[in-house]
């Protein structure tokens, strides 16, 4: 058995049907918890206060904003070397999921830095090249409507996915680079001694497992909808030749 | 429970960002289901089986 069977189309469709019911309960199962026992069952923050809840939001969405357009990148390096539809498909499919997790970590910082940086936005390093993200997350997603021919489109927006990746990078490694920013360094780390408290890290750990299957979740329904897409337009137009 | 002066920082953050996640998810689903009504519609016109 090999993973390039799954860029058959039939083959996919087969396999994510059995696979994404469970991966959409696994999904919700840990959001629950996760966001339950972060919310409810942590204590405040010395230094943070009850704003210390936020991160349980603002740093899985944060890694999974980065982590899809990897993924798209994994994807589109796929569709132009070996030409495998499903893998552009699920380039495609992950761009509205990754956007909206850009926008939540933007959101929330935004929510969070008003009372503790006395200020909704800085152009701090990892702030600046995370809107720039997003804004390659909307130009991608504008590119695929813009080109008609699938295959056309699917080969500019890999391209583009190429160079958006050294934002993409940038918005995980920028505190390593700068130190003059004011986002602080990660929550999470291979290191015990530098990531937050174990009374926050164990929900911490749920919430990411849970938006890493809810990003699978979608990423899977939603490349579902582009192969049927995609057949729907191939029929149509034998019907309209016939 | 309290969260004392940051309540509306917290509370507005778990709101924007679930109202986010679930026009997400119901976007998904909705766009989901009319693909696959309508190529249920022209499979079955053509005669050929459901995908």
């Amino acid at each position: 058995m090999s993973i390039w069977e799954y860029a058959n189309p039939k083959k996919f469709m087969q396999t994510s049907g059995i696979v994404l019911p469970w991966v959409s309960a696994l999904a919700a199962i840990c959001l629950i918890i996760g966001l339950t026992w972060g919310f409810f069952f942590t204590p405040d923050a010395v230094n943070f206060g009850a704003t210390v809840k936020i991160i349980y939001l603002h740093v899985p969405s944060a890694m999974m904003a980065i982590n899809a357009w990897v993924m798209m990148l994994i994807a589109s390096l796929i569709w132009l070397i070996r030409r495998h539809h499903v893998s552009a498909l699920a380039a495609k499919a992950a761009a509205p999921v990754g956007l909206t997790m850009t926008l939540i970590a933007l959101l929330t910082g935004a929510i969070w830095g008003e009372p503790m940086w006395g200020t909704w936005w800085a152009w701090d390093p990892r702030l600046t090249s995370f809107l720039i993200l997003t804004l390659f997350y909307l130009g991608y997603l504008a590119l695929w409507q813009a080109v008609d021919n699938p295959d056309t489109a699917a080969d500019l927006t890999s391209v583009l996915c190429i160079v958006g990746s050294v934002f993409a990078l940038l918005s995980r490694y920028a505190v390593n680079f700068w130190n003059q920013g004011l986002h602080q360094g990660a929550s999470l780390s291979m290191d015990a001694k530098d990531h937050v408290s174990n009374i926050y890290y164990i929900p911490l750990l749920i919430s990411i497992a849970g938006f890493i299957l809810l990003f699978l979740s979608l990423v899977l329904l939603r490349t579902r909808t582009e192969i049927r897409s995609r057949r729907l337009a191939a029929l149509l137009l034998r019907e309209r030749i016939a | 429970m309290d969260l004392g002066k940051y309540a509306q920082v917290v509370l507005w953050s778990y709101a924007g960002a679930i109202a986010l996640i679930l026009a997400l998810i119901m976007l998904s689903l909705w766009q989901a289901a009319i693909t696959r009504r309508a190529l249920r519609e022209v499979e079955d016109r053509q005669g050929k089986p459901n995908g």
